[in-house]
């Protein structure tokens, strides 16, 4: 039977609010309106809530006689529930127990499309800030580092080169490999039709070189090694490790982000080169196998086309990539709340914002290096 | 527990009234988060040798005290005074020599999870002083043996269990024999007979440290037990509403929220029975 309500008035001027049915989360509740219709217009002095004929109820029953009891209060009409089971009663007035705490309740802001966008420029304007602290408190960092006042382990550094270098190997080997040849395939269809296929060795080797294996490399170490750093740096937030190890008497830049950022700084490079190597490689069996390109013609095109330059300012820019992700990556992790919901956005925050310095860093450096004519012939 | 911690309690010899001056003193301290103001107007002292309770209901502010008073987040207002120094008002190292007079043991251990058991204990002690590696070791097992946990020098915190943990992070705690030490809910998620077992092992290590305990809990067994000063934090009306021996506060307290709080509600007058659910 459904939950159902019914509203009759008394001679004596008492309301009966009568209760039947079924009431269940599940069920169409009926529509209070017409009960605060009912009641404004007979004006009662009191209303009486009978239960008579109530079958089960859970809690739909109880958040209706909730609002009931709001509205019976907003028009001056006394209650009388005494007729209502033990059961519900107990749990109304458990429910009102303890008063709701007005100080407790949150200013709801106005979700309109100016607010959102201002209220994103002030945290991006604060993140920029503590970014900025951050930094700052690396520099002081690295100095005690460099005086030998710093309480960084050289093991720490030498588990991260482990974790950052070696470890990260295999999918740098794949990705290099497969982007020399993506490169050489795509940039060689084109010069096949002007007979000019020899010039795969120029685009791929000074393309690897300067910009794809650096690019590439700090990206993939972004997503593999920044993140972990985020995800560690977090747990360790959630853990209490962070202010265990700051009220043991050790700075967490000193202790964790610093031995990631000389790791990141110190493989980095290794990375790169491999990347370069490989994707030249790469493009020399695509080369080979479908463009009729020898090996030998290849390798001596790339001897004539590329200098140590080219190898260096890829190497080089990946070299601060690789300490903008460790950055991005240990920044987000130590800003992480004390939640698990939190860690996972830390991980995904130290990708975004790694992956953001290192095109941001890109335009900045390929700007620097072409006024400075690094790479002039 | 533990007649041992009952017979300090009942002899009176750690008894708050009769201990020496001060070892941390509160005065108007409020604590907030994002202009919420948590607790206001805290005024209290914790004196040596004490075993210093700081109890009340779950979301009253007991751990934001305890961080407060070790050093990690700022007051929005007053100060927490150690042995006469300001915490936040001296310079940074002097305050990092403050902390590093304190061990504490956190809810969770908070043990490195990246060390074993002895790196997490040696570290402190090869970093904060001159001892040679195999002094260090020795420690290490001395500090281990005490908790219980000898032999388990190169287990990593995770491949055992949460009260040994605990008892691992206790260990860490008084690597460097701090003189006070805290606790924050350090029966959570034990046990009874763990938890019984930790709080006498609470009260062994203070009495032979010659210690100052400071105690975050709602347990009621240990602030019964253990706790020789206490006091309540009020999540209504913010402030410190009792300060005293736990037990004289279950027996005497002017405030009904104190008394209910120490006899788990047995005291309330006004007690709700649990709601019977209707199905006919």
């Amino acid at each position: 039977m459904p939950p159902q309500i019914s509203a009759s008035m008394q001679k004596d001027g008492v309301a009966v609010l009568a209760l039947s049915g079924d009431w269940s989360i599940d069920a169409e509740l009926p529509d209070l309106a017409k009960i605060r219709a009912f009641l404004s217009r007979e004006q009662p002095k009191r209303a009486c809530l009978m239960a008579e004929d109530l079958g089960s109820w859970d809690s739909a029953l109880l958040t209706f006689l909730i609002r009931l009891s709001q509205i019976l209060e907003q028009l001056g009409i006394e209650r009388d529930d005494r007729t209502l089971p033990k059961g519900v009663l107990g749990m109304i007035a458990l429910s009102q127990a303890v008063p709701e705490r007005q100080d407790a309740i949150r200013n709801q802001t106005p979700n309109d499309f100016l607010t959102l966008v201002g209220e994103h420029a002030i945290w991006l304007q604060q993140d920029f800030f503590r970014l900025a602290d951050f930094i700052g408190e690396i520099c002081i960092a690295f100095g005690r580092l460099l005086r030998g006042k710093s309480r960084m382990r050289w093991s720490d550094v030498m588990t991260h080169i482990q974790e950052c270098g070696p470890n990260a190997l295999p999918i740098i080997s794949l990705i290099g490999i497969l982007m020399g040849m993506i490169l050489a395939f795509v940039g060689a269809v084109q010069l096949k039709v002007f007979g000019a296929q020899l010039l795969i060795a120029d685009l791929v080797g000074l393309g690897m070189a300067r910009e794809m294996g650096a690019m590439m490399t700090s990206i993939l170490m972004a997503g593999r090694t920044g993140s972990a750093f985020a995800a560690e740096l977090g747990s360790m937030t959630v853990n209490d490790e962070i202010d265990a190890l700051k009220t043991s008497g050790f700075s967490p830049i000193e202790f964790l982000v610093l031995p990631r950022i000389l790791a990141m700084f110190i493989t980095i490079p290794f990375l790169c080169l491999f990347a370069d190597i490989l994707g030249i490689f790469g493009g020399s069996i695509v080369a080979a196998a479908l463009f009729d390109v020898s090996i030998p013609e290849y390798l001596q095109q790339l001897n004539t086309r590329m200098r140590p330059i080219d190898l260096e300012v890829g190497i080089g820019k990946c070299a601060v990539f690789g300490i903008l992700v460790a950055v991005a990556g240990c920044f987000r992790g130590l800003q992480c709340q004390r939640n698990a919901a939190s860690v996972g956005l830390a991980t995904t925050s130290a990708v975004v914002t790694g992956i953001v310095f290192i095109v941001v860093s890109d335009a900045v450096m390929t700007m620097m290096i072409t006024a400075l004519d690094l790479l002039k012939r | 527990m533990t007649n041992q911690a009952l017979t300090f309690a009942a002899s009176g010899t750690r008894s708050s009234t009769e201990t020496g001056e001060p070892h941390i003193e509160v005065s108007n301290l409020t604590m907030a988060y994002d202009g919420f103001v948590i607790q206001t107007g805290m005024n209290f002292k914790v004196r040596r040798g004490e075993i210093f309770i700081i109890m009340g209901p779950s979301g009253c502010g007991k751990s934001t005290l305890l961080r407060h008073l070790i050093g990690i987040k700022a007051p929005s207002s007053g100060s927490v005074r150690f042995d006469g120094l300001d915490l936040w008002g001296v310079d940074h190292e002097t305050r990092d020599s403050l902390l590093l007079r304190m061990g504490i043991l956190y809810q969770s251990g908070a043990l490195w999870s990246s060390m074993t058991l002895a790196e997490n204990i040696a570290l402190p002690l090869s970093a904060h002083t001159r001892l040679s590696k195999k002094e260090v070791a020795e420690l290490v097992s001395f500090k281990l043996s005490l908790v219980g946990l000898s032999g388990f020098e190169d287990y990593y915190p995770a491949e055992i269990s949460g009260g040994m943990q605990k008892r691992a992070a206790l260990a860490r705690a008084i690597a460097l024999d701090p003189e006070i030490l805290f606790f924050d809910e350090p029966s959570s998620g034990l046990d009874p007979i763990s938890a019984g077992r930790l709080d006498e092992l609470i009260v062994h290590l203070t009495e032979s440290l010659g210690s100052t305990a400071v105690v975050v809990t709602h347990d009621l067994a240990s602030i019964l037990e253990i706790g020789t000063n206490s006091i309540y934090l009020d999540i209504e009306t913010k402030s410190i509403l009792a300060e005293g021996p736990p037990g004289d506060l279950l027996e005497i307290s002017s405030s009904q929220n104190v008394r209910d709080f120490l006899s788990r509600g047995q005291g309330q007058k006004t007690r709700k029975t649990p709601p019977e659910h209707h199905q006919p």
